[in-house]
């Protein structure tokens, strides 16, 4: 299910700015990778690309290929709505739908298409999306309440129940814990782990000790300068890059001597 | 929490609390008047108008015989004019809801930035054209195009009670006046919805999107959700300027005294509205006609109010909900 992603100078425009220039990667199946960086860099402007979610602002476009698999993503004739229902994507700020209850939030994504799924089935589903995402022992007595009740870490577990119900391939998180307390932040940490067995996940993360708790690999992206294009600097195993990185501006970045 | 407690000194017993206030200024004084006298305003203005109609109305209560139009008395009189009113303006939501709705959708989500704003623009024009003139076209051309299509309507669909005929070939029927109605009513509730769709947050569309939903499923999840208040009293706000235009109407609608009660759309024997009556009956009105035409106002004046309470009790129950 899990599957590898392959980019191979990938170029993102908003308009005509040029906001990532030439990414190369090979990002690995049931492993998290963590993109670190300072803010503007254009992380979350390559994340957003892998599931063709930076579309969503007019004017966007990439140049350069996205392999899934082999597959490519920007294809004429791939459409960005199946390729969203294969990659899966949790936010920064938890998002779950304010006029549903937890169990309708969590069955959205089985739901969208039309399709319809039998009372128990979907019981099933909520049930094994809430237990995997550590969320099931503290809602399952309250499923139909709102999901805009839970606390913002229990909120951001939901998400990414509702994100895993739909069994994606891949799993991208925007800076999940960014908005939530540390014993939250824990929490979905953990899960990360949980959930590496079965997904790939990519996590971009302000938080270097995030980055080297949870992932296997890192890549650095920086600016070349103010004005200039994000990239990629270093693309590494984890403990190398906290170790012993291969380019200096990474060990300044990592080291907190940036600049 | 304690420590804060007793760090705070408190006034001694019996002692009055020492009340801080800022020093006032003029500027702040002038202003904080103006204001507050523009709100009075509003109400004396308000409380005027329903004074002014009750006192003038209330004679015209009692009436009969020719003063309520031949009816037997003045509940039947302003019964006969409510179906009217209200028949016109059902028939111009029932049109111009979805229209509106859709329109909207296509200025906020689906049309791109340089032909969604133009568009906007024009729908907005449609508000600036003044009801005579679309009184006017109502009848010169509108009318009678629908003319052709009643006569078409009568002769296929007959069957149908809405459309049992006679057709009225000039087409100044109560359906013609519901459509001009629904045209300005249009406006209106385009301009609102979409507002408020443009408005819904982006978080909420993109957790729509990023699990694959098409752009009219990410509608359906997170703007409707959103928006559904707005919708409420956009349509609301709608249904009051269908129930109190006067002059396009009294134009288009081709009905004498209280009209015809019927559910027949397409004759010449129309219901009448409230609003439409009074301007046509008030030139030749004297006496107690007038009370009676003044008593048929406050009926309106109290159907709008009732519509624009429940619609705010719609739009704080939602309100409510969602934020719960």
């Amino acid at each position: 299910m899990a599957k590898s992603i392959d980019v191979s100078d990938l170029d993102i425009y908003y308009g005509d700015f040029l906001a990532v220039q030439g990414v190369n990667m090979t990002i690995r199946a049931r492993a998290v990778t963590a993109f670190i960086g300072p803010s503007g860099c254009g992380k979350s402007t390559f994340l957003r690309s892998l599931n063709r979610m930076h579309e969503v602002i007019p004017g966007a476009r990439v140049e350069g290929k996205v392999l899934v698999d082999g597959q490519s993503l920007y294809e004429p004739g791939v459409d960005p709505v199946a390729v969203r229902r294969q990659i899966g994507m949790v936010f920064q700020r938890p998002n779950p739908f304010p006029t549903m209850s937890i169990y309708d939030n969590v069955l959205a994504g089985n739901r969208l298409n039309s399709k319809k799924l039998k009372k128990s089935a979907a019981d099933d589903i909520v049930e094994k999306s809430l237990k995997g995402a550590n969320l099931w022992n503290e809602v399952k007595d309250r499923l139909g309440k709102p999901g805009m009740g839970l606390s913002g870490g229990q909120q951001q577990r939901l998400c990414i129940a509702r994100a895993i119900a739909v069994e994606p391939q891949v799993l991208l998180m925007d800076e999940p814990c960014s908005a939530l307390d540390p014993i939250s932040t824990a929490a979905i940490e953990d899960l990360i782990h949980d959930l590496k067995s079965q997904y790939t996940i990519v996590i971009v993360t302000h938080n270097m000790q995030q980055a080297a708790r949870v992932s296997d690999d890192t890549g650095f992206f920086n600016l070349k300068g103010a004005g200039q294009p994000g990239h990629l600097v270093e693309f590494n195993p984890t403990e190398k890059v906290f170790a012993n990185p291969d380019n200096d501006s990474t060990e300044a970045y990592i080291s907190g001597r940036f600049g | 929490m304690s420590s804060t407690d007793t760090a705070k000194p408190r006034p001694p017993k019996g002692e009055p609390p020492v009340k801080r206030r800022s020093p006032e200024r003029p500027g702040d004084k002038i202003f904080k008047g103006l204001s507050f006298g523009a709100a009075m305003i509003i109400l004396v203005a308000l409380a005027g108008v329903a004074i002014f109609l009750t006192v003038e109305g209330i004679p015209g209560l009692g009436a009969s015989g020719g003063a309520v139009a031949g009816e037997a008395n003045f509940l039947v009189y302003a019964g006969r004019l409510v179906y009217g009113t209200l028949l016109a303006a059902v028939i111009a939501l029932i049109v111009a809801t979805p229209l509106s709705i859709g329109m909207a959708l296509v200025i906020s989500h689906y049309a791109p930035r340089r032909l969604a704003t133009p568009l906007g623009y024009m729908i907005d024009l449609l508000a600036a054209v003044p009801s005579v003139v679309y009184g006017l076209w109502g009848i010169l051309f509108f009318g009678r195009f629908m003319g052709d299509i009643y006569v078409w309507l009568e002769a296929n669909l007959g069957f149908i009670p809405l459309f049992s005929g006679p057709a009225a070939t000039g087409g100044r029927t109560i359906l013609t006046a519901g459509l001009v109605l629904a045209l300005m009513v249009i406006p209106i509730i385009t301009a609102i919805c979409r507002e408020i769709f443009a408005q819904t947050p982006t978080l909420h569309q993109e957790a729509a999107l990023a699990l694959g939903a098409t752009r009219w499923e990410m509608i359906r999840y997170a703007v409707f959700p959103y928006a559904k208040s707005g919708m409420v009293s956009a349509t609301m706000l709608g249904l009051g300027r269908a129930l109190g235009e006067t002059m396009a109407v009294a134009m288009v609608l081709s009905a004498s005294g209280t009209g015809v009660m019927t559910l027949n759309l397409i004759t010449t024997q129309n219901p009448n509205t409230i609003a439409a009556n009074i301007a046509r009956s008030f030139p030749e009105a004297t006496g107690l006609s007038v009370n009676v035409l003044i008593a048929s106002g406050l009926v309106l004046f109290l159907i709008t109010f009732a519509v624009n309470f429940a619609a705010r009790a719609i739009v704080a129950r939602s309100g409510k909900r969602l934020n719960a």
